[in-house]
């Protein structure tokens, strides 16, 4: 009784197993190949979170056509064109280099580069406004005198 | 005056900061507009035997509101487009998205009904080809089928008067 017991326990983890991966479609290579696509895009319902991790209707439908898409022999090039075409650049987590975005993209470095320059600026007119400072005869007797004090022999 | 900069740059980020408060970041604009609307033909709600063609609407500036008997907001601008429905300015198509016909139907019969008709999507694709990531949504379509304007959310009396109406009455003259 205590041994069929143990071995019960030692199966329930067999058990847990159900139910897991449901959306996997039957194409496993197609499966990875949505995947890896779908990381590179935007949830628009959950803005942060990938197609491809999101669990959305929006998003589970959206994986869905680009499934289809991809059983039709579309390129991964053509179905991004596709969701660009229909929710805009949002959806590319890696936005394109276009007129629209490249504030986004320079704007960065170009604040980058109005620090560096007001930077230079600074420092090129503190050079000018510190004068060398020549020492009076007098000073550099006294500055002499204190540097050149003989050591405490006791210490 | 170089003791001012810090103080501009600052009031400068700040400046940005609040504007970005106030921006929707869920109103993503849409790659339609001014594009043609996305032809379909899909069954209608109250009788599914009939199709619907968004082609039949060439020639008229019409209102294409998205819509779902589960979806919070549409109830909200319900009213709106009821009144606006009244006043028979323009046809409200509406686009029952990933809806049971029998929800949808028992809605608008105890709601009241806004639209000239009611096509059904029942899967989301003709949902997809508009764009639509939330409803409710409304489009504005001219009579060339070019859509020319997409409410993301609900349709308030203010942007009614102040952004449909006006476009509606552009286009109709045109």
């Amino acid at each position: 009784m205590k041994y069929l017991l143990v071995l019960l326990i030692c199966l329930l983890p067999a058990f847990s197993y159900a139910g897991q991966a449901k959306d996997l479609a039957e194409d496993p290579v197609l499966e990875k190949r949505m995947v890896a696509l779908a990381q590179n895009l935007r949830c628009l319902v959950c803005q942060n979170e990938s197609l491809a991790s999101s669990r959305s209707d929006l998003a589970k439908d959206l994986r869905q056509e680009v499934r289809e898409k991809m059983k039709s022999g579309m390129s991964d090039q053509q179905i991004v064109d596709f969701l660009v075409s229909k929710y805009g650049d949002f959806v590319l987590f890696d936005p394109p280099v276009k007129k629209d975005t490249l504030l986004l993209w320079y704007g960065p470095f170009a604040l980058l580069m109005i620090g560096l320059i007001g930077l230079v600026i600074q420092l090129r007119k503190r050079k000018t406004q510190i004068s060398e400072v020549v020492l009076s005869a007098e000073d550099a007797q006294r500055a002499a005198a204190l540097l050149n004090t003989p050591k405490d022999p006791q210490i | 005056m170089m003791r001012f900069w810090p103080f501009a740059a600052f009031v400068a980020l700040a400046g940005f900061l609040y504007v970005g408060l106030s921006l929707d970041p869920h109103e993503v604009p849409s790659p339609l507009i001014n594009k043609p609307a996305p032809a379909f033909t899909l069954p209608q709600l109250h009788d599914p035997a009939k199709m619907f063609s968004s082609q039949d609407m060439k020639g008229q500036v019409w209102l294409l509101n998205v819509w779902a008997s589960w979806c919070v907001s549409c109830k909200e601008e319900h009213p709106v487009l009821l009144s606006l429905a009244q006043q028979n300015i323009v046809p409200i198509l509406g686009l029952d998205y990933k809806d049971k016909n029998e929800d949808g139907e028992a809605w608008l019969r105890s709601g009241g009904n806004p639209y000239t008709l009611v096509a059904t999507d029942k899967d989301g694709r003709v949902g997809i080809n508009y764009g639509v990531y939330g409803v409710p949504e409304t489009y504005v379509i001219d009579k060339q089928g070019v859509i020319r304007y997409k409410q993301i959310g609900a349709v308030t009396r203010e942007n009614l008067q102040k952004k449909i109406l006006p476009l509606i009455a552009e286009l109709q003259a045109k």
